[in-house]
């Protein structure tokens, strides 16, 4: 599966390269004791700017979801199952991202799922699959 | 809110014109653009030299693409204006975003009568590439976008794969059905046979919508809206000094562009959309209600746009689009409430936002010809999807 890659910054680097060590980074900050995502430099709630990368469990559930059939370059696998993601650690902790490694009608609004990566030069992209 | 303090009433509509809209035409951009803008300044009863301000959205971004490929820059060197003001740029509360900007220009009394237009030649453009709309290709090399780097490395190559996250989203919050989504797409095709412009106009069935290639589920490929080559524009006029104009000036009763969560497709209300937050801004600059709307033109880039913005705006109960459209008696020309009357951009064209103002005005005017609805003195127009959301309430005779 062809990938166009993100541009690595100080702000998200942690979040793309994490998986390096097996972990999913999320900005985090201390003074509200709340992650948030994407990663920025301060914190969309207070505006502190004591934020950065904590490893979360990698654990969530999909809050929705969509397979993708059209083929909107040559280099796609098609079918491939778009979807938001909420991490355990907190309410309303979203991203965005793909379900992999199950069969595209296994997948539901609802269903357990847990981080995995896949490794694209100096990205470690977070993917997910359904936990067992 | 003191209601002296509300701009926009100061401002109204007093000319509309529109390009032919071809599917792809042979005329160049600026041929279409032209074509709209001195339509709407002869249809406001003005002079080119009258004009003396010019808004778009989102401009030309130094790129041509397109998706906008003229803005204020070039249009003003076309057709030799002399303005006090101008503006373009794609950041704002979607494609009204034009109309609002210029309606502030001249509520601030930088101008009398600002031109708003849209151009889009998206037709041509998909004769030659069709793959230049796609998302990753937005960027050259690694995805340096603020926003679309979240988005791209998983492939979401198109809105529609974020506009399937709200349709699944809804449909599982809601239980709203594909045949309910496809009534969007038949009451637009309906619509469109009686608008000689719209891009299709043969009969479409629930049989040929449902039987329509998935693209990203639950969406179909009617439940995409259609590209095309055109050019939309009006003309925003002081309104004290509109009563001299052609037509009853319509004024700008109420604007809606308010943001209250990050902009985001993903992080924000999934059901809900930045429509809910420029629809509550909207209803509180006004003394009017959502029973007062005699039509509505609502953004359907994607079907599902459309199902929010009726909830949003409060023309039904929240969750209850998918009951509300269900049929299509209640959303259809002789209906309660008429939606999309040119056909929409699902099967009139995209025209990007301004078309929609186009109609709301033909209709407000009496002059949809074949397609107008039964008489009435407000409508709303509103358009975007995701963290993009303008809505306009329009009044005739207020
Ligand atoms: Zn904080």
């Amino acid at each position: 599966m062809s990938r166009k890659l993100p541009a690595l910054t100080a702000d998200t680097c942690h979040f793309w390269q994490g998986g390096a060590e097996g972990q999913l980074l999320i900005h985090f900050c201390p003074d509200c004791q709340r992650y948030f995502h994407p990663p920025s430099p301060v914190c969309p709630s207070c505006c502190s700017n004591r934020v950065g990368p904590k490893a979360v469990s990698g654990h969530g559930q999909i809050v929705s979801y969509t397979i993708n059939y059209q083929q909107w370059n040559p280099t796609l696998d098609i079918p491939y199952v778009v979807a938001i993601v909420e991490l355990d650690e907190q309410p309303g902790l979203r991203l965005l991202s793909n379900i992999v490694n199950c069969p595209t009608e296994q997948v539901s609004i609802g269903l357990q799922v847990r981080v995995c990566f896949e490794r694209y030069e100096d990205i470690w992209l977070p993917l997910f699959e359904v936990q067992t | 809110m003191n209601i002296e303090r509300i701009g926009e009433k100061q401002v109204a509509i007093t000319g509309i014109g529109q390009s032919e809209v071809g599917r792809p035409s042979a005329l160049s951009a600026m041929q279409l653009t032209v074509d709209a803008a001195l339509e709407a300044i002869e249809d406001a009863g003005l002079k080119k030299s009258d004009i003396d301000g010019v808004a778009c959205w989102p401009g030309d971004n130094n790129n041509g693409s397109a998706f906008s490929p003229v803005g204020p820059n070039a249009l003003i060197s076309t057709l030799g204006l002399n303005v006090n003001w101008f503006g373009g740029g794609y950041e704002g509360p979607g494609p009204l975003a034009g109309v609002i900007n210029g309606a502030m220009a001249i509520a601030a009394g930088l101008c009398d009568h600002v031109l708003v237009f849209r151009t889009i030649t998206e037709a041509t453009q998909r004769q030659t590439d069709k793959t230049a709309t796609a998302l990753s290709n937005k960027t050259v090399g690694r995805d340096t976008s603020f926003f679309w780097q979240w988005y791209t490395p998983y492939n979401v190559q198109s809105a529609i794969n974020l506009a399937a996250l709200y349709a699944q989203r809804h449909s599982y919050e809601y239980g709203t059905r594909s045949e309910q989504l496809g009534q969007i797409a038949l009451t637009c095709r309906a619509n469109a046979a009686l608008n000689p412009k719209a891009v299709f106009r043969e009969p479409l069935s629930m049989e040929d919508y449902l039987s329509s290639r998935l693209i990203s589920t639950p969406l179909r490929l009617f439940d995409c809206d259609v590209h095309c080559d055109a050019s939309t524009a009006i003309v925003l006029s002081r309104k004290d000094i509109a009563k001299d104009c052609r037509n009853p000036p319509i004024t700008l009763e109420a604007i809606g562009s308010a943001l209250n969560q990050p902009w985001s497709w993903e992080q924000i209300d999934l059901t809900g959309m930045a429509a809910i937050d420029a629809a509550s801004m909207m209803w509180a600059r006004t003394d009017l209600g959502p029973a007062d709307v005699g039509s509505a033109q609502l953004y359907d880039g994607f079907s599902i746009f459309t199902m929010i913005w009726l909830e949003a705006l409060g023309l039904c109960g929240r969750g209850e689009s998918g009951e509300f459209v269900e049929g299509g008696s209640r959303i259809a020309l002789n209906g309660q409430l008429p939606i999309n009357t040119n056909g929409g951009q699902l099967s009139g064209g995209r025209t990007h936002g301004l078309g929609y103002v186009h109609e709301a005005c033909a209709q407000l005017w009496g002059r949809a010809g074949a397609r107008q609805s039964h008489a009435h003195d407000v409508a709303i127009a509103a358009s975007g999807g995701g963290p993009l959301a303008g809505s306009l309430l329009l009044v005739k005779n207020r």
